[in-house]
């Protein structure tokens, strides 16, 4: 995709460092001369917006963290300390926090993106991976990150989660009890958490520069699906999509920072303003929004699995939730080989773009249950909300490869966007040949 | 004939000098790798003090009159103890063995001074009647992490209910029997024994 290099160093220091070190050279070719598809929508501006919600995670963490104590009878009075006390310490505090939350809006929609656009399809599915890969450990970062201000909700927040390894038949409670240094959370849970929120954000920086170079031997998808054929599909990053993407930063970063300065606390829970106490479970214990859809899934199984006919417990109803929940996430990585159709993007899939929308809103809504108690109706409606979840993926992605009578297709990316100008009456090209529509 | 062989690093059975170095080198190789690794997962179990934090923790529930529950520490975690009334024994005793998702006799749920008239035929369960003797006492002992993902249940107290939990709904009876919800089994049962009539110890068999 790359292509040959068209970097020329113009002074006499960077030819010489280009003889030793291209890095300038890398830099140019991944993100100045590097060739986009001309059709890409604002879809496609969250990936640039994650890169920088991951340094701004970073800077500001590490700003934080050197007020912050990971001593359990200090580490609430430090984060207090750190809001009311420090010079911008309350600011440094809520873009940290808030950031977290918008990290995930990003992420959602970066991923939504992807499953719209048939983004994991051949030959993107090490990018897939990788991307999934990057989701699962920005669940560990938040998570054991929203343990350290040691309120309530952190506190029993660890409690809930950790235990989900006392779930492992046999050696479970041992498990849990190496993964909390104790047997309950408390101080030495609290400092092997600091210890690997700090590292965690550099390994999600290192996996995603593979994320970054997998998508440049690649290239990118585009909203037709059709792979770039020519020259005249594509354009370079700099300044068409540098603009773009520069134009949609400004745009989040607004929104974000409305939330960071008016409304800092509207995502988190009141709760954890009162410190840790082991003795107390606070009434309605619930996950940060970004968990909120597995919280439901988890809840939903409170059946035993029995083999049929007897009374013999194949999987009790914790396991079975836990594994439900583990299985919501597990399933986007076999997500390549589950959707069986050809045609990569939705646009040209009738019936995928109905299953994708059932999806999205199951998704919602599943994370709105996730927040209710539960009890009552909430219980069933879990159960219908997880089992549409999983239909999803299986059996209706697979089945759909079969069924689907996708609409033709553009010939070309160059194609599309010339049709779509004429049919705006801006322009009159002749000559749009669809492409050829083979079994979907 | 052998001597040749042994010096191009060819002997019999296809065997020879640069398998056996393979096969040495691959094994110190592991014995190595073993040796960082162990030390590496063997610091995040509880260290010494967490350990010494689980000896037996002694208290007067003298004060605790029947009806009352108290909530002590015990190894960093909390657990209820529970003084039952004469009518509580009695709707435990009667509950339906079918409410209950891991049924457990009540003598093997309660313990303490204060017995009950014997009940001969309960069996003490392994879960730690060892203060009862297969005997219904007056006091319920139990974790007050629940089973399933360890949140503290809160109390209710309307006949045989004991518990709910806040988190996802579990219910126990008064003596920490599950009824309902996604906990797997009943809140489990610490070690513990009376020194006196007042003095309760939990940590540790009688
Ligand atoms: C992937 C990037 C990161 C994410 C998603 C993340 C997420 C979080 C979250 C959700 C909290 C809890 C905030 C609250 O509710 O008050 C938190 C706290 C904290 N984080 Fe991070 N974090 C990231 C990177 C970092 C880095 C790189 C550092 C340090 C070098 C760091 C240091 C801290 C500290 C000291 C706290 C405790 C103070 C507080 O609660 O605000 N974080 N983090
Ligand atoms: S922790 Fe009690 S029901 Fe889940």
């Amino acid at each position: 995709m790359s292509g040959h290099s068209t970097y020329q160093p113009t002074s006499g220091f960077g030819k010489w460092m280009d003889a030793r070190l291209p890095m300038a050279r890398l830099m140019h070719d991944s993100f100045v001369s590097y060739p986009v598809p001309r059709n890409l929508n604002a879809f496609y501006t969250f990936g640039g917006i994650l890169m920088l919600m991951l340094v701004s995670q970073i800077i500001t963490g590490v700003v934080i963290a050197m007020h912050y104590t990971s001593d359990a009878s200090t580490a609430f009075e430090s984060v207090q300390l750190l809001r009311r006390d420090v010079s911008y310490g309350g600011l440094m505090q809520n873009w940290h926090a808030v950031g977290a939350s918008f990290f995930f809006i990003a992420v959602y929609l970066h991923i939504a993106r992807g499953m719209y656009y048939g983004s994991y399809k051949a030959p993107r599915e090490v990018l897939w991976i990788l991307g999934v890969i990057i989701y699962l450990l920005m669940m560990a970062t938040a998570f054991m990150g929203y343990v350290l201000p040691w309120g309530q909700m952190s506190y029993w927040g660890a409690q809930v989660i950790t235990n989900f390894f006392s779930a492992i038949p046999l050696v479970g409670d041992t498990v849990r009890e190496y993964l909390l240094g104790g047997y309950s959370v408390g101080n030495a849970t609290l400092n092997r958490f600091f210890s690997l929120h700090y590292l965690l954000p550099f390994m999600i920086a290192g996996i995603a520069i593979l994320h970054v170079w997998a998508l440049h031997v690649t290239g990118q998808t585009n909203p037709t699906g059709v792979e770039v054929k020519s020259k005249q599909d594509v354009i370079p990053f700099t300044p068409y999509a540098t603009i773009k993407d520069a134009m949609a930063l400004v745009i989040f970063f607004a929104v974000m920072a409305y939330f960071v300065f008016f409304l800092p606390d509207y995502l988190g829970h009141a709760d954890n303003y009162i410190e840790a106490n082991p003795l107390v479970t606070p009434a309605h214990i619930v996950p940060e929004w970004y968990f909120l859809p597995f919280y439901a899934v988890l809840r939903a199984i409170d059946f035993n699995i029995v083999i049929p006919f007897t009374d013999i417990v194949l999987i009790d109803s914790k396991l079975g939730g836990v594994l439900a929940m583990f299985g919501a996430i597990a399933i986007l990585f076999f997500l390549p080989w589950l959707d069986t159709s050809d045609v990569r993007s939705g646009n040209y899939r009738p019936l995928f773009r109905i299953a994708f929308a059932i999806f999205v809103i199951n998704a919602i809504f599943l994370g709105y249950l996730g927040s209710r108690p539960a009890e009552g109706i909430w219980v069933p409606l879990m159960k219908a909300s997880t089992l549409v979840y999983f239909a999803y993926f299986i059996p209706i992605l697979p089945l759909l490869g079969w069924i689907e009578k996708p609409l033709p297709r553009p010939a070309s990316i160059m194609d599309a966007v010339m049709e779509k100008s004429q049919d705006e009456g801006a322009a009159h090209i002749e000559g749009s040949a669809a492409e050829p529509n083979t079994k979907g | 004939m052998a001597e040749t062989s042994n010096i191009d690093g060819h002997g019999h059975d296809g065997e020879n000098r640069r398998d056996f170095l393979y096969l040495a080198t691959g094994a110190a190789g592991a014995v190595a790798v073993g040796g960082i690794i162990w030390p590496l997962v063997s610091q995040l179990a509880p260290n010494a003090r967490e350990e010494a934090a689980g000896a037996p923790v002694q208290l007067n529930v003298s004060a605790v009159e029947p009806g009352m529950v108290i909530t002590v520490v015990w190894r960093g975690g909390p657990y209820f103890v529970r003084h039952l009334t004469d009518e509580e024994l009695e709707l435990a005793a009667d509950a339906p063995e079918d409410i209950f998702r891991d049924f457990a006799p009540l003598a093997a749920r309660t313990g303490g001074p204060g017995v009950q008239p014997v009940d001969e035929t309960a069996t003490a369960d392994e879960n730690g009647a060892g203060a009862t003797g297969g005997k219904i006492g007056r006091w319920a002992v139990m974790s007050a992490n629940c089973t399933h993902l360890g949140c503290v249940p809160t109390e209710v107290d309307t006949g045989l209910d004991g518990w709910v939990c806040p988190c996802h709904g579990s219910k126990f009876d008064i003596t920490g029997r599950v009824t309902k919800g996604p906990a797997p089994t009943n809140l489990p049962l610490p070690p513990f024994n009376f020194a006196s009539e007042d003095i309760l110890v939990i940590g540790a068999d009688a």
